[in-house]
């Protein structure tokens, strides 16, 4: 290669590439009629799956901080976007740009929740910080399981603990506490998905990559260094950990815009966990890991159908087996054999 | 160089990996039938009645989602087990097959349209729809879009209909969906049916609700039960609520209805939680009258519960294991026989909505060559006719009309001596 890039810059340039080989493969084949309606319907969950892991790995990768409440903020988004959608619906017609205002929409309110959340937490290490953030997912969840929105002529209404909305002529509900909002009008696109991974990947590389980046990791590697060298420790935490909460609550609009229905009850522990397994099985810190390992693990259990009564128990040793493997001396030792003999061959 | 080009050729390969397994099953003619071998589905290949009419191209393809695994899978089993002894009379008449196909929801929206999407691939005609409500509005929303006829065995929510005005603020939140139908009561109807039948039978007087608030089904009961038990005048003297984290300990929610003097407890629920508290109101000696719903169905045959604690308890149920009705106990010796426990009501509805789905098809005149949304117009046609009534397990000369929910009318049981009797 005659260009001199760094390593970081190739392995970007890498992750934008097959993010666009993806989205143009899966593109063409999905007009072309060639895609089965379950892998068709699933893309923009994948995508919208895939910016929730980016988002948690620069907590977790970038960050060091282990959350285990990353659903909490892609519930506020997910949430607050649907309902600024139905809000929107007459004011905006067009569905792309609408879809592109609750994103934003459904960012900033997952921003707040982050600040918010962030203040107490960030002042924790470790397991407590995983087990805080544990208990804000929880709480997030059981905020919403409460709120009730409806819409009438003049505008929206809101209800908390019950029920007691009066909506006036043509007037509807939009989220009805526990039963989540029923009927969503689905306006995400794969298309809409693919932006969204592309913009999170910018603002994650353009990140970790800035001076503020660095600072961040080395609040990671070494906390105590970092602070006797002047690094503010509160700003540069809160910095990493509010946009991933923003990323997360636009993932989290890209999916409850492209479901027909969701309920509070979708976004708990589990799939923070289920987040969480994408970013460690992909790697702390590798974006392009949490890519792939988001997408074959929100696909693999519909692959598995074919075991049917086995099929999550093929999904676990399928899981537990991918674990092992990666984290093999001999088969990394085998890859890393293999890189540095091209490598040889290059020079 | 040649570290880029492995790293594309790895790509390229796992796409085409992907691509491999999606289209796979993806020819959607009926002719999948004749590929007996394909395990995807718990369905029914195996009977003799399939592999004798694969050449006569008469084999409707039914599909069903519904939660096989995780806490609902009870439901979804029964309901699976319930149709497929339907479709294994059926075939055995001869005359229109059917081929069932059921896809694992897990009583997860998300999961359900992916259920629903593979049953597409298939080559699924018709749609029995979810077994659970929360699964049965994504599906039913997917399926009035795709033009599939769709006939739920369970899921009572009105969001799965469409159309039906909110019991609390009196708004249509969800336009009707002309091509969803349900053969269970919807969620208003039995909340409305147990207010009156507490307020005409005089059960109780003071009224105490413990409800899970996180549950579509046992909400949308809730409202529909206070809202008519204000305008009947009953007084409801304690409300208090659970959520699926919180559903082992009652003692508070109990106690709060007995310090509010209760006689009656009015439980919309399913009956793993109902039995909790049964046995938890036993232990501190509160003994009001209890009132379930159909969700309760089951309660006697949960593990560990001691089923004398639900002596005296009412609830309303469309079918009668105990029935002395022919049908119902060659049904139930059926069940018993394949699976090996007692079948409840919805393995009964789903085997009704076998059966209500083979009665308008033969109605029709229509054959498994047509296509789904031909077959969604003739079924729309056939139920909501005037003279299309249906009789099965759970209910005599049922009928629909375009508003899709069905009209019979709940049986109000009580439970004596570890069995269901009729109280009227």
């Amino acid at each position: 290669m005659k260009l001199k890039l760094s390593k970081t810059t190739r392995i970007n340039f890498l992750t934008y590439a097959v993010v666009i080989v993806a989205f143009v493969v899966f593109q063409s084949l999905s007009s072309a009629g060639a895609l089965s309606s379950t892998l068709k319907g699933q893309l923009v969950p994948i995508c919208a799956y895939v910016v929730m892991a980016l988002s948690l790995n620069l907590t977790v990768g970038v960050l060091g901080e282990l959350s285990l409440g990353h659903a909490g903020f892609v519930s506020v988004g997910a949430f607050a976007g649907a309902v600024a959608s139905a809000a929107l619906t007459t004011v905006i017609p067009i569905p792309a740009l609408r879809l592109a205002v609750s994103m934003v929409i459904g960012a900033i309110f997952a921003a707040i929740a982050g600040v918010l959340i962030g203040i107490p937490v960030l002042r924790l290490r470790g397991d407590y910080l995983a087990i805080v953030t544990l208990a804000f997912g929880e709480i997030i969840k059981s905020l919403i399981t409460n709120f009730y929105i409806g819409i009438d002529g003049e505008g929206l209404h809101f209800s908390f603990l019950s029920n007691k909305l009066s909506l006036g002529e043509g007037g509807r509900m939009i989220l009805n506490g526990p039963m989540g909002i029923p009927g969503i009008t689905r306006i995400s696109t794969f298309a809409a998905g693919f932006i969204l991974t592309m913009i999170a990947l910018i603002v994650i590389f353009n990140l970790v990559n800035s001076r503020s980046g660095r600072a961040i990791m080395a609040l990671r590697d070494n906390r105590i260094a970092a602070e006797s060298v002047g690094i503010n420790v509160t700003k540069y935490k809160m910095m990493a950990f509010v946009t991933s909460a923003a990323l997360a609550g636009a993932a989290g609009c890209l999916f409850s815009l492209g479901q027909n229905t969701i309920l509070p009850s979708k976004f708990d522990f589990n799939t923070s966990i289920l987040i969480l397994v994408f970013v460690v099985l992909g790697g702390q810190g590798r974006m392009l890991g949490s890519i792939i390992a988001a997408a074959a693990l929100t696909i693999l259990p519909e692959v598995l159908r074919e075991f049917a009564d086995y099929r999550m128990l093929v999904y676990a040793i399928v899981l537990i087996l991918v674990m092992l493997i990666t984290n093999n001396p001999t088969i990394s030792g085998f890859f890393a054999r293999l890189f540095r003999r091209q490598k040889g061959d290059e020079t | 160089m040649k570290k880029a080009f492995a790293l594309l050729l790895a790509v390229a390969t796992l796409l085409c990996c992907l691509a491999g397994c999606a289209s796979d099953p993806a020819t959607d003619t009926p002719a999948t039938s004749d590929t007996p071998d394909t395990p995807a589905t718990s369905d029914t290949n195996d009977t003799p009645a399939t592999s004798d009419t694969n050449g006569s191209n008469n084999t409707f393809v039914i599909g069903g989602t519904g939660p096989l695994t995780g806490g609902a899978a009870i439901y979804g089993n029964a309901a699976m087990h319930g149709a497929e002894i339907a479709v294994e009379e059926i075939n055995a008449l001869g005359g229109i097959q059917f081929k069932l196909m059921y896809e694992d929801d897990a009583h997860d929206a998300e999961k359900a349209v992916n259920a629903y999407n593979t049953l597409k691939d298939n080559g699924m005609q018709i749609f029995l729809g979810s077994v659970t409500s929360a699964p049965g509005v994504a599906t039913s929303a997917e399926a009035y879009a795709d033009r599939y006829f769709y006939l739920t065995p369970s899921a009572s929510s009105t969001d799965v209909l469409g159309g039906v005005a909110n019991p609390l603020t009196g708004t249509v939140d969800i336009a009707r969906k002309d091509n969803i139908f349900q053969m269970c009561f919807m969620d208003p109807n039995q909340g409305d049916a147990s207010a009156q039948y507490i307020k005409d039978n005089n059960l109780g007087t003071k009224i105490a609700v413990i409800y899970k608030n996180d549950d579509v089904y046992s909400t949308g009961l809730y409202n529909s039960f206070k809202n008519k038990a204000d305008a009947l005048g009953l007084e409801i003297v304690s409300t208090t609520t659970f959520t699926t984290d919180s559903q082992t300990d009652f003692s508070v929610q109990i106690n709060d209805a007995k310090d509010n003097g209760a006689d009656l407890v009015f439980l919309p629920m399913y009956y793993d939680a109902a039995s909790l508290i049964l046995t938890q109101a036993n232990a501190i000696g509160y003994a009001p009258k209890f009132f379930g719903v159909d969700g309760m169905d089951g309660i006697l045959t949960v593990e560990g519960f001691d089923t004398s604690l639900a002596e005296g308890v009412m609830l309303l149920t469309p079918f009668n294991a105990d029935s002395t009705d022919p049908a119902a106990q060659s049904f139930v010796q059926k069940y018993q026989e394949r699976y090996g426990d007692i079948p409840n009501q919805f393995a009964a509805d789903n085997y009704d909505c076998i059966y209500a789905i083979y009665e308008a098809l033969t109605k029709a005149g229509a054959t498994a060559d047509m296509d789904h949304a031909t077959l969604c117009d003739l079924l729309i046609q056939q139920f909501t006719s005037p003279d299309f009534t249906f009789s099965g397990l759970t209910g005599e000369n049922m009928t629909w009309n375009t508003d899709g929910f069905v009209s019979k009318s709940p049986k109000g049981m009580v439970i004596q001596n570890g069995a269901y009797v009729g109280m009227d």
